[in-house]
């Protein structure tokens, strides 16, 4: 029990995959235009993440080494083709403001990233709250980034007007510049924080930026991503 | 004919550009601009396959999936025939092009995780593209992708000597550039 707890704050905070990883870059900027479409995204990613961390875990001992990949793969394409259909089905509404970044849920590497550096060699259950603290890792940086976004760029929160009437919405934050603007001073500001406590911000000196080659199956691909941030 | 391609072209190269206002394919943007070279490399290397895949998955798409009725399972195929693309065209460029596979070799296990691959071949599908047009928006969509990861790399190479504060060392300052990329990049949508 103890170990699921951990699993879990390691997700949310110890290893947030927005703030800390900077993994799964792609949906964290494009869909985060409202705090809704944030906690949609979010949560149909923590679906995906929990139910495949679940399937490859049963299946670890199944799979041949060789060709782990493209059946992690395969098994999370099923798992978000799935998602797809239900949120066709049930929540139209989110389905179109996500559009194409649902079935883009394959390629986040927070997914594959997890599958084979967490769930490919632990116990199902540790591997389903790893998903579960992963995803609400990924659910809590989309919603920040969602709101401060809706805030100053429309002046409502999930569609209720927050702002007082003379404010003017400053549109480029919905736009596209936004998403890079209010992710690089969310960024600076973790730094900030880093810095002054004199944290050592983890990243692996010896990347050499070919993952292919790396002995460390652990990173999966963050010290690439993390040797900018250093 | 002729018209909606370039169109299609111009569209998807500079107006809806994957990077700055689609975010796809963010990771290789934001991981491999270090360097001018490198990042041609890479901008090549998707080129080369962005612009292979958009054809198999069209012929995929049309010759098989739509007369089966599963197209459903698109997401699926299309994701084991990029993997699988990206696998044998490594295998070929060691074989048989040396030159290239030097050039390019590195980044192909890099691109099977960038979802600018994979977005653009689910692109061709929603939009009823042909195979020609998909292919040309395929091609268009990654020089796209080469012309702003190389803008990026040139700017990140000249920051080298600046004097950036403490805390937007790294990551933010660079995302800082994508945003200002971005607003110019909006000058573009003035074309259509």
């Amino acid at each position: 029990m103890r170990k699921c707890m951990e699993r879990l704050f390691n997700g949310l905070f110890k290893e947030n995959p927005t703030f800390v990883l900077m993994l799964g870059m792609c949906p964290t900027l494009a869909v985060t235009t409202s705090a809704i479409n944030g906690i949609g995204m979010g949560l149909a990613t923590t679906v995906v993440l929990v139910l495949s961390n679940i399937m490859i875990s049963v299946l670890r001992k199944v799979i041949p080494d060789g060709v782990r990949i493209p059946a992690f793969i395969v098994v999370i394409a099923s798992f978000v083709t799935i998602v797809e259909l239900l949120l066709k089905a049930y929540i139209p509404s989110l389905y179109a403001a996500l559009g194409l970044y649902i079935p883009l849920i394959v390629v986040n590497c927070i997914i594959l990233g997890r599958a084979e550096s967490y769930a490919s060699k632990n116990k199902v259950i540790y591997s389903a709250f790893d998903g579960l603290g992963m995803g609400l890792g990924f659910t809590f940086g989309l919603t920040c980034i969602g709101i401060i976004r809706e805030i100053v760029g429309a002046g409502t929160l999930f569609n209720m007007a927050v702002m007082p009437a003379a404010y003017e919405p400053l549109t480029i934050f919905i736009l596209a510049p936004g998403a890079f603007l209010v992710l690089a001073f969310l960024v600076a500001i973790m730094n900030k924080i880093k810095i002054a406590g004199g944290k050592d911000t983890g990243v692996g000196g010896n990347c050499d930026e070919l993952c292919r080659n790396c002995p460390n199956t652990n990173c999966g691909g963050r010290t690439l991503a993390g040797k900018d941030a250093d | 004919m002729i018209g909606k391609l370039i169109l299609i072209a111009v569209g998807s190269a500079f107006i809806n550009n994957v990077v700055l206002s689609q975010f796809l394919g963010i990771c290789p943007f934001l991981g491999v601009s270090k360097k001018i070279n490198t990042a041609a490399g890479m901008g090549s290397a998707v080129v080369f396959v962005i612009t292979l895949a958009s054809f198999v998955a069209g012929v995929i798409y049309k010759y098989l999936l739509v007369p089966f009725d599963i197209t459903y399972l698109k997401t699926i195929v299309f994701i084991l025939v990029i993997a699988a693309l990206v696998q044998f065209v490594e295998m070929f460029l060691k074989k048989k092009m040396k030159g290239l596979y030097q050039a390019l070799g590195v980044y192909l296990p890099l691109i099977t995780t960038n979802c600018a691959v994979l977005g653009v071949a689910l692109t061709n599908v929603t939009k009823d593209y042909t195979i020609l047009e998909g292919v040309v928006n395929g091609f268009a969509t990654s020089v796209g992708f080469l012309i702003s990861i190389v803008i990026m790399a040139g700017l990140r190479e000249k920051m080298e000597y600046n004097n950036v504060p403490k805390a937007f060392r790294g990551m933010p300052i660079v995302l800082l550039t994508a945003c200002l990329m971005a607003i110019a990049f909006f000058g573009f949508s003035g074309l259509k």
